[in-house]
């Protein structure tokens, strides 16, 4: 692999296991500052922004689904419905501190222009995805000869809203593409829990089930 | 006989002769004084804002809750209307338990001003001639509307509201609140509404004036002191408007194409169909309450409406730095005022930097929903509020 892995440190996990919280969030929540100003695109039942809320960091959210957004305003969040692919251009630049997208990227039209969008809303951008080059999603395609599905994607071919798949390989180049800087990488287990993070990058492309990556803008070239 | 409309009875007449200046509700009058100052350029004074309370303003005076009225409604929101007799507009709404909670929070609403239910309108007798103002009565818009609310909130000692809520023209009133206002509202719940009005709507409004102003009996406005009332044109204009407050899914599986009280077509134009029926019977039982003449002035202010068009036409500039709670609530078969508005009205508050929540909810009842018995609407407003209050320090005090 040509992508060098970033030297990253992560020795202040919040614990993960006990909580209600999934492990993933506690993650993502544990890379926020406090008192930032957050967007979560694609923010589901808001689980997440109200586990920020507790943090006393402001959020607000896209969600897509009707029911995720009722859900939402339900629990007193600032969720409004909309779409990633289309609603972050009307969003000024600088807005957010950071801007969130957790288990999204994979059902976005253009995982390409949404993740530039991230990056200019907001100072810095935390992406988490499914990742396609898990082991078991490798043998499921390469043994079954079927197209993968695991517990965290149940979804058949061809009712899923996941059209964009990728591996964190995969990820990592599209990052270069761009110019995004890396500030931070995780691979999570399929519990949630982060793998051994001084792992070459070929083995969270293989047992990584997820991938977490804390990003910012890169240096301009030209 | 082809128009099966009834005429409204001289009771009727006496009746909204006597609301328009007599209300039987509470009255602010403003003396020549204190004038009301109106976008036209005219200082209208002395005038009067006619208003109900539901609930107890508690000693902060943080738990005031306005609700601001659609075109045809009025301060009777939860109580019975006094010339009709039925529940007050929003009692699905408002009331002890319900979303807004009168045992939690004290809730105004005003006739708007222009209205015929006892705040100055055309309806009124004009201090000046000893007459019904008719059409002598200023132009008015939603922002002359908010202005002479913000006056009767002044007189009631509130400073800051603790929600402005209304859907339609009362969802106009809220977010010109917002505007106008930013400091004296801490949370806002505009429904099924938008910032500024659509050609179509404004299309839709003009029919329903044309048909008042072609009714013979209206006598150029001046239909009081002539002893008519212009009830078939005023019952078309309400029938029109009907429609667009529905959708056809919800006419279709309210009526379909059945018939009314026969199994054959007789025909001729007789109302058949049970559809018709329906909206004749919208029409009559509308003019009967209401005065063509305060018809033809709301229509207009809802026309008049364009938040953006004063602010340059940057509508996120409106919005600028507003520290009020937004949550913004449409109707997917709304086709008056559909989502699409609603969105460009979130994008617009989003880009301002406001705290706001945006749910769109699914029913086949057109525009109307907003005043109908919808729970997945009702949660989302207890919610909201709820947690606004939380906010503002109410929570404990009402829970």
């Amino acid at each position: 692999m040509s992508v060098e892995q970033p030297t990253l440190p992560l020795n202040d996990v919040a614990p993960l296991t006990g909580g209600c919280y999934r492990g993933d969030h506690l993650l993502l929540a544990e890379m926020i500052a406090p008192n930032s100003k957050v967007l979560d695109v694609g923010c589901g039942d808001g689980d997440l922004l109200q586990l920020l809320e507790t943090r006393g960091i402001d959020g607000r959210g896209i969600e897509l689904s009707r029911e995720g957004v009722n859900h939402c305003v339900a629990k007193g969040l600032a969720v409004v419905q909309g779409d990633a692919d289309t609603d972050l251009v009307n969003y000024p630049d600088d807005a957010f501190d950071y801007v969130i997208l957790s288990q999204t990227l994979q059902a976005t039209r253009q995982p390409k222009a949404v993740l530039e969008n991230l990056l200019r809303i907001g100072r810095r951008a935390i992406v988490s995805f499914p990742n396609f080059g898990y082991w078991k999603m490798r043998v499921q395609l390469l043994v079954g000869g079927h197209m993968p599905r695991t517990d965290n994607l149940p979804a058949t071919w061809y009712d899923t809203p996941n059209i964009h798949f990728c591996t964190i390989k995969d990820f990592v180049q599209l990052c270069g593409e761009i110019n995004v800087k890396m500030e931070r990488a995780v691979a999570l287990d399929l519990y949630g829990r982060p793998l051994r993070f001084n792992a070459p990058w070929w083995f969270w492309n293989m047992f990584g089930e997820q991938g977490v990556f804390l990003l910012s803008r890169g240096e301009k070239n030209e | 006989m082809v128009n099966a409309q009834s005429v409204p009875t001289p009771a009727h007449a006496e009746y909204r002769a006597q609301e328009a200046d007599h209300p039987t509700s509470q009255v602010a009058m403003f003396a020549g004084d204190q004038p009301l100052p109106l976008d036209c350029g005219i200082d209208l004074a002395p005038f009067q804002i006619a208003y109900q309370t539901y609930g107890e303003l508690n000693a902060g005076k943080s738990n005031a809750i306005l609700v601001c009225h659609a075109l045809t409604g009025d301060q009777h929101v939860a109580n019975v209307h006094p010339v009709t007799g039925k529940p007050g507009w929003w009692v699905t709404l408002v009331g002890p338990g319900k979303p807004l909670d009168t045992d939690k929070y004290f809730v105004i609403c005003s006739n708007v001003i222009g209205g015929c239910m006892g705040s100055t309108g055309p309806a009124s007798t004009n201090p000046a001639t000893g007459t019904v103002w008719g059409l002598d009565f200023p132009v008015i818009t939603i922002p002359d509307m908010v202005r002479a609310q913000a006056m009767l909130i002044d007189r009631l000692g509130i400073d800051t509201l603790f929600s402005v809520v209304g859907g339609s023209m009362g969802g106009m009133q809220v977010l010109q609140w917002c505007v106008a206002y930013p400091q004296r509202v801490f949370s806002a719940l505009p429904i099924a509404c938008s910032t500024r009005h659509s050609a179509q709507n404004i299309a839709f409004h003009e029919l329903g004036r044309q048909a008042v102003m072609a009714d013979p009996d209206w006598r150029d406005g001046r239909y009081v002191e002539q002893g008519t009332y212009p009830h078939r044109g005023l019952g078309v204009a309400r029938m029109a408007a009907h429609i667009t407050y529905l959708s056809d899914a919800a006419l279709h599986r309210k009526f379909g194409r059945r018939m009314q009280d026969r199994d054959l077509p007789t025909f001729s134009f007789d109302a058949d169909f049970q559809v018709e029926s329906y909206l004749r019977h919208q029409g009559s039982s509308f003019v009967e309450r209401f005065d063509a003449n305060s018809y033809l002035y709301l229509t207009r202010a809802m026309d008049y409406f364009d938040i953006a068009a004063d602010h340059n036409g940057v509508l996120a500039a409106a919005f600028r730095d507003t520290r009020t709670r937004f949550c913004v609530v449409s109707f997917t078969s709304d086709w008056l005022f559909p989502t699409s508005e609603s969105r460009a009205t979130v994008h617009a508050l989003n880009a301002g930097g406001a705290r706001v929540s945006f749910a769109e909810i699914e029913t086949d009842r057109g525009h109307d929903a907003f005043l109908l018995d919808l729970p997945e609407f009702f949660d989302i407003a207890h919610a909201f509020l709820v947690s606004a209050g939380k906010t503002r320090g109410l929570a404990a005090a009402g829970e």
